[in-house]
């Protein structure tokens, strides 16, 4: 490398001697950010401030933040020579989405040098927490209908409105929020992006309780939250632009190069019991339709593997369409449904009332089963995945839309009441 | 098929494209279609000159690859034979002469130059099979002094009645038996089959008591399980790369037609209901294509994972690439089932990879064992 950048290999060299003398073994809360109670979520979430503090006072914090807001400058190869380096250790895993990215990304890209100075530090510090605030209670897939009205007040704007399923909100600082401050144009036309301070007055937040009982995700209601001008992220009406990137950073998720996480984590929560573990508990090892559903369910984790690499190498290559990554989005929903169907079918009747110390075992199983449409919807539904392909992929008309080129405020919100 | 090809391999494939689109077109195909081996001898000859049998051979055996990587290769011409609905048998001939490359004997090495200079077909005779259990095998093979004697039967093998020599795989008491029988062998009873195909033709093989002498044995007798499991993964990496050419003609004749054909003053292609169906096609195509470059490459580098990514190639393809081609009938309505029209060949094509050299259920059943295999030794 030119311009006095250190070599990735040195670079590596430096950060595996600093992490083996102050990194300890990978944490069960570093794999998964689920924590059995509020208590236990409040601990992980201090020891990953002191962890992200001691990454910066060690000199490793940012490896591809720019220098003059704390970062070191360094390039993607570092970043990953960095995350190679860090598996099998522990690290501040509540930092790496939705705060490196893709809050601190497009911080990074749309802020000023102002707010840069302000937030880009701190986050890598470990003082600040940020969420997206995006999705709203009447709009799921249809980000750009944002209905959460921001309001010109002097050198202010008056935030009224509700957003939904923002993650771990109830102990974030920071948030982006996007808001409508144009109801006169089409609806790319008027929003506009906001970054505030999630407990302040005027802002309360709810829990969600999924009916797995689990209650990671909040709803925030706006109730005349003032916000400085100083705080809009990108000009006035130009939200989409900033959104576009934003949901570009969410889609790409830990493969950001802001993010600093160790390669080839798997979250054994989120991945549950093999279908082969599940069988061997129910007895079934020998059973030809068990086996067989063995077989499809190994066949579907190839496939999807397999999948994601030609996409990548696609992507890499120039020959694939950029829309190609919904053809995996769809693919990776649809098997993943399969999978928790296969799986609880193989396990029968004990996925559906175990022991307390079958918990993790068996009720794993079920509790995966009945939420298993979740691999469907988040992250933007498979129907919306189904369009993309359709449409920018295979070339096929657009859907009519009751909104294209219509004044928001004209946009039809609910059926027409007599 | 790879986004990115070698230059070779960019060749390699485009001059068998162009083989296949100017002697067997699908107007010749119709036209062959009771022709009793369906291919005239040359089409396979001159095939065998493009390198057809010889990919998986290596140089001190006279075979050779373009990128080092023969499987890889191989799945090129696997795909366009399935892009063409090309007639030819590709896959027992291939796995024959893999089969018989580096072994010893007169008859292993005049088949193996046959095979390659394409003047002799083998079959594959797969009388006992990886996935099967104990009393699941259809043939055995017992030694008698200096002879094998081969009792059983096997049904359906492709090109049987074209064959010049089978590759007989049976249970020899002590384990899985591989011999070369030549078709004139006395007691052997080859019986053409009716078949779903067009292009394609198969037989019924039957053994009462036929004899060949011991040094027909390929590999020792009763250890040819792991070689028999090598030409099941080969077989694998032909008929899945095969499959998804075939599902690749069928997918794009039936989205041309989707912007082509009108009903109720619009175009298919604007009903959402039939956006998102194709739409789950594509993903089908897309992880087929995506497995089986997954099983070509595997195979070819001897990976560990070698015949877990072939079965599931077999098993994701064969379930998916007849689904895929079975839509695309529907999607077409009345015209997709006529003979007139040409997307029956490539149904044909997948109907059939589909059930050859190991079912869907074959290969989980494969996948399951390799599993609780990995299970136990860790």
């Amino acid at each position: 490398m030119s311009g006095g950048i250190e070599s990735v290999d040195d670079f590596r060299l430096r950060a595996r001697a600093w992490i083996k003398a102050n990194l300890g073994p990978i944490q069960p809360f570093d794999a998964s950010q689920n924590c059995e109670n509020d208590e236990i979520e409040r601990e992980a979430v201090a020891r990953d401030r002191a962890l992200q503090r001691q990454i910066w006072d060690g000199g490793f914090a940012g490896i591809c933040f720019p220098p003059e807001y704390g970062g070191l400058g360094l390039t993607p190869a570092h970043q990953r020579a960095f995350n190679e380096e860090l598996a099998g250790h522990e690290f501040p895993s509540r930092f790496t989405v939705p705060t490196f990215s893709p809050c601190a990304a497009v911080l990074l890209e749309f802020g000023t040098p102002e707010q840069k100075a302000a937030h880009i530090p701190a986050i890598l510090k470990g003082d600040e927490f940020w969420v997206q605030m995006l999705s709203e209670p009447g709009g799921g897939s249809d980000v750009a209908g944002a209905t959460t009205s921001a309001v010109r007040d002097g050198d202010d704007w008056i935030i009224n409105g509700s957003k939904v399923w923002t993650s771990r909100a109830w102990w974030a600082d920071w948030g982006l929020c996007l808001a409508r401050t144009n109801w006169d144009v089409p609806k790319h036309q008027g929003l506009t992006v906001f970054a505030l301070p999630l407990h302040q007055p005027g802002i309360e937040i709810h829990r969600i309780e999924r009916l797995s009982g689990e209650t990671e995700a909040c709803q925030e209601f706006f109730t005349d939250v003032r916000v400085p001008d100083s705080d809009r992220l990108g000009p006035v009406d130009g939200g989409w632009t900033v959104g576009s990137r934003w949901m570009y950073f969410e889609r790409i998720g830990h493969n950001s190069p802001y993010v600093t996480r160790p390669v080839g984590l798997t979250n054994p929560e989120a991945e549950g019991p093999s279908a082969i573990s599940i069988a061997r508990r129910a007895g079934r090892l020998d059973d030809p339709v068990a086996r067989d559903l063995i077989g499809e369910d190994r066949t579907l984790e190839i496939a999807t593997h397999a999948l994601q690499n030609r996409i990548a190498q696609a992507a890499a290559s120039g020959r694939g369409n950029v829309d190609g990554s919904a053809v995996d989005r769809l693919f990776r929903g649809i098997a993943r449904v399969r999978r928790a169907t296969i799986e609880y079918e193989i396990a029968g009747p004990q996925a559906a009332a175990w022991t307390e110390e079958e918990d993790h075992a068996s009720g794993s199983t079920g509790m995966r089963y009945l939420m298993r449409q979740v691999s469907c919807i988040g992250g933007g539904t498979t129907e919306i995945a189904r369009n993309v392909i359709a449409e920018r992929v295979l070339g096929m008309p657009r859907e009519l839309s009751g909104d294209k080129g219509v004044p928001f405020r004209d946009v039809p919100r609910g059926p027409k009441r007599a | 098929m790879l986004h990115v090809l070698e230059s070779d391999q960019e060749m390699l494939r485009d001059t068998t494209a162009r083989f296949l689109d100017d002697k067997v077109p699908l107007s010749r195909l119709r036209k062959d279609r009771d022709d009793p081996a369906g291919f005239a001898p040359e089409y396979w000859t001159n095939g065998a000159e493009l390198g057809w049998t010889s990919l998986l051979v290596s140089e001190e055996d006279d075979g050779g690859s373009v990128s080092g990587r023969g499987a890889v290769d191989l799945s090129l011409i696997a795909y366009e034979f399935g892009r063409h609905a090309a007639p030819g048998p590709l896959v027992d001939c291939n796995v024959v002469a893999a089969a018989l490359a580096g072994r010893s004997g007169d008859a292993q090495s005049t088949v193996l130059a046959g095979l390659l200079d394409g003047s002799l077909i083998a079959a594959c005779c797969l009388g006992t099979a990886p996935w099967q259990c104990r009393g699941e095998q259809t043939i055995t093979i017992a030694r008698d002094g200096d002879d094998l004697v081969i009792d059983g039967a096997v049904r359906p093998v492709e090109a049987g009645a074209q064959a010049a020599w089978l590759l007989v795989s049976g249970h020899g008491g002590t384990g899985p038996t591989q011999a070369l029988v030549p078709v004139d062998a006395s007691g052997l009873t080859i019986m053409p089959l009716r078949t779903l195909d067009v292009t394609r033709r198969y037989a019924a093989v039957t053994f009462d008591k036929v004899r060949v002498p011991a040094r027909h044995l390929v590999g020792d007798f009763g250890g040819a399980a792991d070689a028999i499991a090598r030409q099941v993964d080969n077989a694998a990496v032909i008929l899945a790369a095969e499959s998804v050419g075939a599902m690749d003609a069928a997918f794009a004749m039936t989205l041309d037609y989707a912007f082509d054909r009108y009903t109720f003053g619009r175009a298919l292609a604007s009903y959402q209901a039939l956006k998102h169906r194709f739409a789950d096609l594509k993903s089908w195509l897309e992880a087929s294509h995506a497995i089986a470059d997954a099983a070509a490459e595997a195979v070819a580098d001897s990976s560990p994972l070698a015949s877990e990514t072939a079965s599931a190639a077999r098993a994701y393809i064969g379930q998916y690439g007849t689904e895929l081609v079975q839509d695309c009938v529907q999607l077409h309505g009345g015209i997709g089932v006529t003979y007139e029209h040409d997307l029956h060949f490539f149904l044909r094509r997948v109907a059939l990879d589909a059930v050859l050299h190991g079912t869907v259920t074959d290969h989980r059943r494969l996948l399951a064992a390799a599993r609780i295999g990995q299970e136990k030794a860790a």
